[in-house]
């Protein structure tokens, strides 16, 4: 259970900070430009946080206590191949749900 | 000098920015079902999506929050997947620095992915536009996002509720981050990026409060900035 008093800590110090972030230039640096280096790094925030994030989710589920599934890693391959090759955000997901439903079925 | 060429704006904005809707609604949806899985109210879930629009960065912070890490960990990841904000806010400075000071906290309340990829387009091909056009385009390519965004997070709480836990719902935001990286990995940097960035937080996991993320990340951005650094690709 997710403790009340962090969860708006959270969600007010989250907006906060995604406003500052969207203001900062926009609204303080004016035209300015960023150093190269700097946006050099930012193009890559995405593209490294999300995987760092979901990988060990995907290898040591929660909802197994952390043991390997091989239905949930499937799905995530799936999920993944599906996202590269298709670019389909949601058709991606559906096809990742179906896998892991039907894993679930067969060897649940 | 809201002229007939500032309302064609607005609706040439509300016009491109409709067909994001087939990805808003779903992940505003989402959203709204992983929170009531973890716990929250349709009240809480919405105080969320108001206050920070992004939806990456409310997966992050909601996923964290069941982990009981530190709160600080929390916010610098959540914050973190947002860094990508301040590169949109000084790509759509020179288009719309000049605005008043109220103007431009409205936008950047407002800024996310999909407006800026379509403002940052039509400011480039059309530059005879005023300064009040692409203003009014802007809030146009809002209108189909943001007040979406808020409503299908209510929905996806009220219908979440009903949802057995049985149903798998844990793995729902693992796959739905995978699906958005997809389409993100466009070029070899990118890839690398991500590559590096996958093997460093399962070989980091050991460490305490969740750091092995942001040092997973960190090295995740320092591969894919080197990459394109030595191959001069974007």
């Amino acid at each position: 259970m997710i403790d009340r008093t962090e969860l708006w800590i959270v969600i007010v110090a989250l907006g906060l900070g995604s406003f500052g972030l969207r203001f900062v230039f926009l609204g303080l640096v004016g035209d300015r430009p960023l150093p190269e280096w700097l946006t050099r790094h930012l193009r890559y925030t995405a593209v490294a946080v999300l995987p760092a994030l979901v990988m060990p989710l995907v290898v040591w589920p929660n909802a197994t206590e952390g043991e390997t599934d091989p239905v949930r890693l499937t799905a995530a391959g799936v999920t993944l191949a599906a996202a590269y090759f298709i670019k389909s955000v949601i058709l991606s997901m559906l096809l990742g749900g179906l896998v892991l439903a039907g894993g679930a079925y067969w060897f649940g | 000098m809201a002229g007939p060429g500032v309302k064609s704006s607005f609706w040439t904005g509300v016009r491109e920015g409709l067909p994001f809707l087939l990805v808003i609604l779903p992940f505003a949806t989402l959203f709204g079902v992983v929170s009531s899985d973890a716990g929250l109210n349709a009240g809480e879930a919405l105080a969320f999506s108001i206050a920070v629009i992004a939806g990456a960065s409310q997966f992050t912070a909601l996923q964290l929050l069941q982990e009981n890490v530190p709160l600080v960990v929390v916010l610098a990841s959540a914050l973190a997947v947002n860094l990508r904000m301040a590169m949109y806010s000084a790509s759509l400075t020179p288009a719309l620095g000049k605005l008043p000071l109220w103007k431009r906290a409205v936008c950047a309340y407002f800024l996310v992915d999909q407006n800026y990829a379509l403002s940052v387009v039509k400011f480039e091909t059309e530059r005879d536009l005023s300064l009040a056009e692409k203003f009014a385009y802007f809030l146009g390519a809002t209108m189909p996002l943001c007040p979406f965004w808020y409503a299908f997070t209510v929905v996806g709480a009220l219908v979440g509720s009903a949802i057995p836990t049985e149903w798998g719902l844990d793995f729902a935001m693992p796959l739905a981050f995978i699906a958005m990286i997809g389409p993100a990995l466009r070029t070899g940097a990118h890839r690398t990026a991500a590559l590096v960035a996958s093997v460093a937080a399962l070989t980091f996991a050991f460490l305490p409060f969740n750091l092995g993320l942001l040092v997973a990340a960190g090295l995740g951005m320092a591969a894919g900035a080197e990459v394109e650094r030595r191959v001069g690709a974007k």
